[in-house]
């Protein structure tokens, strides 16, 4: 399967990105990381076959501690879960059931897995989409606001404030907005997506889902966006003594175009990258946030399977989760590639 | 006086302890310096100590819920109770100060596991070249992507419950960034004249692993180790709030926890929810504020700025 999916995938975004010449670096770097992508996607559900499987040893032999049953009953279970075929073969099932997004029925919902996450997968995408596009867009122009000057009082309130943010816990964040803008205030709903009595009219309905995801949104960028800001604005003072920097002064050039069209850019380069390595601190954040504000979303459903323990559901919960941070990473790389000219030469 | 050491006895091994003493006495020296750093340091330390002697200030009957069966619930704070009652009648200062104890004693431990697990894995993938080095860079890169958080809840919930398991889960899954700057490190020293000449004269790869590569990485794994402390402490709460924790023991995540249980942010009990809160923002804090002078002293890069 592997062999046939990646080609036909890197033509494509080959012809996108550089319609007229076909050459072959460009080939060999989608190559390279649709590659990386599936290798580390394989190395994901390897591991979610050690966790669920393996580790938590004999889930039967469990059972019966609990409740006795006979030996007949014993063996009747483990044929129905698979678990009397060999390991190899176990192994083999899991796989198939993967990639068939089969990951079985939920014990919490009596639901399959599959159309849970399905259900509550656009909840989540909305929440931490949106929390990320305003963490990064603040981040990044905080930290080159606050790289420009380093040691200014704009400085040194940025850094001392994003350091702060960065020690809270997300969780006891949400529960501190929970308890004043929504406890206390009554300004925000303090939980759900929707009304008990949704209004009827389309933007009434837009607005209702706006107003239960101020707090949540809030949470999640404020302990996120710290880290773009030291992140940027090392990389701005790393650039500011750049000499192509200082020609540019000497030629004359103001200040505010110096940073703005000179060195924002260049330090934007390395920051991409990791502006999408902390994706995966913003799903941790969802985990916690979504529970808190009771949040329709994969996060929430992680929390009930672990309630449970609702083992198939976690199972599709992490797979779930992993594929969205390896995908963004995938598409991190090109990114990168698009900005960066060195690296589209290759 | 570890000078005078080496001018009596010159052999080697007293010669490099002496100039290592030396070195620690240039670092404390520039440490002292940094003020955001002491001002993190003495709130370990008081903390560190209030911790350790908390059967002293208070002792473990204090916690015993049948002995505080006229205490009142939810009292706020006052002069009476400093920090407020909680649901069952405790002191909430009682709770937190041995809630200090598991709250540290997790992170600590959670470190150690990740720093040695990064070490090994960054020294390793930088000094191997060829096959080794890039599978275990892979492996790197892999964690490093991978939601650690939700790997952690995987972990702490196929394995038994109780503290070692969070002290693992935390650890295997946080020692990834360790691992890339120990391997960024390793690739550095590696170009260096004196490596090159040590290989010539036969060093395996043991001898220049442990001689020559473990000490150049140790100051920045130091300095890693300051910083994880903090997100380690705050994985522990978090895995506790979200009910993965041994129920039988105090942390500061589990007093959270209970906080949320019973509605604490919603039902006006303010106090429940703030204390261990701030308590955890300001400990991680002063361990980022000590991890951050450490990387500024040790990482070269950084200096002059």
């Amino acid at each position: 399967m592997s062999t046939t999916v990646p080609p036909t995938e890197a033509v494509i975004l080959e012809e996108q990105g550089e319609a007229s010449v076909r050459s072959s670096p460009a080939l060999k770097y989608a190559l390279t990381k649709i590659g990386g992508a599936l290798i580390s996607l394989a190395m994901v559900i390897l591991l979610g076959f050690f966790a669920f499987k393996i580790l938590p040893g004999d889930p039967v032999a469990k059972a019966a501690r609990e409740h006795p049953m006979s030996p007949e009953q014993i063996a009747q279970l483990r044929a129905q879960l698979g678990l009397d075929k060999p390991l190899w073969q176990q192994f083999g099932d899991y796989l198939v059931n993967v990639f068939t997004l089969n990951f079985g029925e939920s014990y919490v919902y009596k639901q399959s897995v599959a159309s849970l996450i399905g259900d509550y997968f656009w909840n989540t995408i909305l929440l931490t989409g949106t929390s990320a596009v305003i963490a990064i867009t603040l981040g990044l122009w905080l930290g080159q606001k606050a790289g420009w000057r380093p040691g200014s009082r704009f400085d040194r309130m940025t850094t001392g404030t994003s350091l702060v943010l960065w020690s809270v816990p997300t969780f006891w964040l949400a529960l501190l907005l929970l308890m004043v803008f929504g406890g206390t205030l009554h300004w925000f709903p303090t939980g759900g997506m929707v009304s008990p009595n949704p209004p009827d009219d389309t933007l009434g309905k837009i607005l209702d889902v706006i107003s239960h995801m101020v707090l949540p949104v809030i949470t999640m960028v404020a302990v996120v966006y710290a880290q773009y800001v030291m992140v940027m604005r090392a990389s701005v003072m790393e650039e500011k003594s750049a000499d192509y920097l200082i020609t540019a002064r000497a030629k004359g050039l103001k200040d505010d175009d110096l940073r703005t069209r000179h060195a924002v850019p260049n330090a934007l380069l390395p920051t991409v990258t990791l502006v999408f390595l902390h994706i995966g601190g913003l799903i941790a954040g969802a985990v916690t946030v979504e529970t808190v504000f009771s949040w329709p979303g994969l996060g929430k459903l992680t929390y009930q399977a672990i309630q449970g323990p609702d083992l198939p559901l976690l199972q599709g919960t992490f797979v779930v989760f992993s594929a969205i941070i390896i995908f963004t990473n995938l598409v991190a790389d090109f990114v990168y590639r698009r900005l960066d000219p060195r690296v589209r030469r290759g | 006086m570890s000078g005078s050491t080496a001018t009596l006895a010159r052999s080697p091994r007293s010669m490099a302890w002496a100039r290592r003493g030396r070195a620690l006495a240039a670092f404390w020296r520039e440490f002292s310096h940094s003020r955001a750093g002491m001002v993190g340091l003495v709130f370990l330390g008081v903390i560190i100590l209030l911790a350790l002697l908390a059967p002293v200030i208070a002792p473990a009957w204090m916690l015993d819920v049948t002995k505080l069966l006229d205490s009142p619930r939810f009292a706020p704070p006052s002069l009476e109770h400093p920090l407020g009652t909680d649901d069952q009648g405790r002191e909430l200062w009682v709770r937190m100060i041995w809630g200090a104890r598991v709250s540290l004693l997790v992170g600590f431990a959670a470190t150690a596991v990740s720093m040695i697990i990064g070490t090994v894995v960054g020294i390793a993938a930088g000094h191997f070249t060829g096959w080794t080095g890039g599978l275990l860079m892979r492996i790197i890169d892999f964690f490093l992507v991978l939601p650690s958080l939700i790997l952690a809840i995987v972990l702490s919930i196929v394995l038994s419950r109780g503290v070692w398991t969070i002290v693992i889960a935390i650890g295997l899954t946080s020692w990834a960034g360790t691992a890339r700057v120990v391997r960024a490190q390793t690739l550095s020293v590696e170009s260096r004249d004196y490596i090159e000449r040590s290989r010539v004269l036969g060093a395996g790869h043991w001898h220049i692993i442990v001689k020559h590569l473990l000490p150049a990485v140790l100051p920045l794994v130091l300095a890693n180790t300051t910083l994880t402390v903090g997100s380690a402490i705050i994985a522990e709460s978090t895995l506790s709030f979200l009910g993965l924790g041994d129920a039988t023991l105090q942390s500061w995540g589990s007093i959270l926890k209970n906080s949320m249980d019973v509605s604490a942010a919603t039902a006006g009990y303010w106090w429940y929810v703030l204390v261990p809160g701030v308590a955890i923002v300001l400990v991680v804090l002063a361990f980022t504020l000590v991890g951050r002078a450490v990387e500024t002293i040790v990482n070269p890069t950084l200096r002059s700025r």
